[in-house]
């Protein structure tokens, strides 16, 4: 009886489901669903190799400095980066003193209240703050930039699909103009006045101007390798891959020692479980004659011959 | 604990008996996992993950404790916190990276130790509690979970918070009221977030009493295995310990050693990156997806289209319900009286057709809604349910299963020097001469 109501159900929603999927198949076929401008013009992300990667991988300092230099001049005007100290940056290879007076010469000061008159005011970055926020609130940030907001860019090479390719990819693939074709095809899909084209963003209309133009547009000091628009590109993207995971020198050490800890404690359990199982080593042979198929053979081949049994 | 020849506890020293005569808990640990549990001895390797979605457990337990000494419930410093955790705080990335992945490692050995149960007929008589008292579990690991997932305060959290709970609003009448009551306002906010930590922090300790009671349970008949041939004398068995400790032992090295290779190599691969984006209410994301073990759930959730008779949206909360609920009918759907997978043609078959469906099921609940993945899931989600309420309880009518063993040791032992196969067997013919085929 339980069965009889269990399977009734089951033929109910087996039912249900058919329905919804011949609806479904047939509405596919009568009105099938137009293509999109996004789905033919988007490009995934372009290849991107840092030192960061793989599982060995360790930050190149040189390069997380040029990075940051350019998030300084170029991309602190607009994007926040709240979740990162002044004091991480000893991580890149500043000393304290350095990192003192960047904080110090920080062109944004940090929010405070008046010793004396309790009024909102400024002051200096000390290296125990965090990047102050170019903008005081979400409202300012929008009314500054034609209602896009900036997104910070503490975790932002993890908070997208892609990653710091993503990143990379973005920062350099903007085009002056769309393709004809895209024109032709999609006529809504035309950048509005205020947005600029970049098809690796998944709306292919991107609020943000292009921020690196041209080479040189940072000053490397020397020893760098000349700032070409890819190499300050692939600097700052470095750099933000540090923000978003400082401790991944750190995790890529422990994970090399927890590994061959547990190969090597993996090996010895393993020759442990041996010599205890070494006299009652019991298995079953994969194709012995007590295997159920084998069983089933002898059994055919017996009725065939007419042996009992 | 039932058998005859299970070695009884002997305290070696005079302090343990002192302990013995009046806190018997080693001679409890003794006879649960010790040396006096007698174990078939033909166990394979399916069948060390039940010990392993323990072990799981243990690390969220240890790590969770340590990460609510620096988590922060609320709205507006949750998500920091989070990052505080991961940036300032000795080893924070690693604790917190742990209990992300292990989250996953925890589903991953418990869907296959469910599937071992499915597979060895493991829910049958007399284990029936056994395999409802695991359900149980695994719904509470579920809404664990869930909550778990909240706490970060990212866009997923937050969204995922609204949809899910949402679903109650498909009922008529209670609904709406019901999910405001459950989310403690009409979206997720504050109230939502303390709330699902109180309980996040409760449920674990829940789950670590029932896993008591589902060991207490399967203890009574003793383990099943691969034959589902009872046990029925001594040498079908081995203690536990050492044994099968040496043996989950090094297993559950080799399985460490992968969740590690995961935690500091691939820390972010099982996750969503909308989760390192703070929640924010105005900004719905372009897909809101679960984590990766509810997807075959939401695909079923999502494969209803059409109002029939109820609205869809009912159809589908009712069916996510119903696909959970039908796997406590299970002893009494599949009525054959062979356990084993491995003795059922039909059965095994069918079995294989249900691993790939959900599978596929997984895929469509992962993926943007675009009309080939709800037909996908729309055939998956019927093939569910006809497989459990339907097809099972006609194989087991209609199959014909083959010869099983006379015992464990008979299918376990032959082959060994010391055994001789049974007569009539090994005799050679035409078509048993090869058995290499």
């Amino acid at each position: 009886m339980l069965r009889f109501i269990l399977g009734l159900v089951g033929l109910g929603f087996v039912g249900v489901l058919l329905i919804s999927f011949f609806v479904t198949t047939a509405d596919y076929f009568s009105n099938p669903p137009e293509p999109t401008a996004e789905e033919e013009f988007h490009h995934h992300a372009k290849e991107l190799h840092l030192a960061s990667d793989g599982p060995f991988g360790q930050f190149d300092e040189k390069q997380l400095q040029r990075g940051f230099q350019v998030y300084k001049e170029v991309c602190a005007a607009c994007h926040g980066l709240s979740l990162v100290a002044f004091r991480d940056l000893e991580a890149l290879g500043y000393n304290e003193a350095e990192v003192k007076a960047i904080a110090d010469q920080w062109a944004i000061q940090v929010p405070t209240t008046n010793e004396e008159t309790g009024e909102t005011a400024t002051r200096k970055a000390l290296p125990a703050d965090r990047f102050p926020s170019p903008y005081p609130n979400e409202i300012a940030a929008r009314a500054a930039n034609n209602n896009a907001f900036p997104p910070d860019l503490s975790l932002i090479t993890k908070a997208r699909h892609g990653g710091a390719a993503y990143i990379y990819s973005l920062l350099t693939g903007y085009e002056k103009q769309q393709s004809a074709e895209l024109v032709r095809k999609f006529p809504a899909a035309k950048t509005p006045q205020g947005l600029y084209y970049n098809p690796y963003f998944p709306n292919l209309n991107l609020a943000m101007p292009p921020p690196i133009t041209t080479n040189g547009q940072v000053t490397y000091a020397p020893g760098n390798p000349p700032p070409t628009v890819d190499q300050i590109a692939k600097d700052v993207t470095a750099f933000l891959v540090w923000t978003a995971e400082p401790k991944l020198e750190n995790r890529h050490r422990a994970g090399l020692a927890v590994a061959i800890f547990l190969l090597i404690a993996t090996i010895i359990a393993y020759l442990a479980y041996r010599n205890i199982w070494a006299t009652h080593k019991a298995k079953v042979r994969v194709t012995g004659p007590l295997e159920p198929q084998n069983i089933a053979k002898s059994q055919i081949a017996k009725d065939q011959e007419g042996v009992a049994g | 604990m039932s058998f005859a020849w299970a070695k009884p506890y002997e305290p070696k020293s005079a302090f343990g008996r002192w302990i013995d005569a009046r806190l018997p808990l080693p001679r409890l640990v003794y006879g649960a996992v010790g040396g006096g549990y007698p174990v078939p001895r033909n166990l394979n390797y399916w069948w060390n993950f039940g010990v392993l979605a323990g072990v799981f457990l243990t690390i969220q337990i240890v790590t969770g404790i340590v990460l609510a000494m620096w988590y922060y419930s609320s709205v507006d410093g949750a998500f920091n916190s989070v990052e505080h955790i991961m940036r300032d705080v000795n080893a924070g990335w690693a604790l917190r990276y742990i209990h992300m992945n292990g989250a996953s490692f925890f589903f991953i050995v418990t869907y296959i130790h469910i599937f071992r149960g499915i597979y060895y007929g493991s829910y049958k008589a007399p284990r029936e509690l056994v395999w409802m008292l695991g359900l149980v579990i695994y719904l509470l690991m579920m809404a664990t979970a869930f909550m778990g997932y909240v706490l970060p305060w990212g866009q997923m959290s937050y969204w995922g918070a609204q949809v899910i709970t949402g679903f109650f609003s498909a009922f008529p009448l209670v609904g709406e009221p019901l999910r405001i009551w459950l989310l403690g306002g009409y979206a997720p906010d504050q109230a939502t977030l303390t709330r699902f930590f109180s309980l996040h922090y409760l449920l674990p300790f829940v789950i670590a009493g029932v896993v008591i009671l589902h060991i207490w349970a399967l203890h009574i008949p003793g383990s099943s295995n691969p034959t589902g041939v009872d046990i029925k004398e001594e040498r079908d068995t081995l203690p536990f310990h050492p044994f099968y400790t040496a043996k989950d032992g090094w297993f559950g090295a080799a399985v460490l050693l992968v969740f590690a290779l995961f935690t500091y190599f691939a820390p972010n691969f099982l996750g969503h990156p909308d989760n390192y984006i703070p929640a924010n209410p105005l900004a719905t994301p372009a897909e809101i997806v679960p984590e990766w073990y509810f997807w075959p759930f939401y695909a079923i959730l999502r494969a209803f289209t059409v109002d029939f008779i109820l609205p869809a949206k009912l159809w589908g909360v009712l069916a996510m319900f119903a696909s959970i609920l039908l796997l406590f009918f299970l002893p009494w759907l599949d009525n054959s009286a062979v356990r084993s997978g491995s003795y059922r043609p039909l059965f095994k078959r069918f079995f294989w057709i249900l691993v790939v469906n959900l599978i596929l099921l997984g895929w469509a609940g992962g993926r943007a809604a675009t009309p080939v993945v709800i037909a996908v899931s729309q055939l998956a989600t019927a093939y569910y349910f006809a497989h459990f309420l339907i097809i099972l309880p006609l194989i087991s009518k209609f199959e014909r299963p083959l010869p099983l063993p006379d015992s464990i040791s008979t299918s376990a032992l032959h082959g060994e020097r010391s055994e001789t196969a049974p007569a009539g067997i090994t005799r050679p013919s035409a078509t048993t001469a090869t058995p290499a085929e």
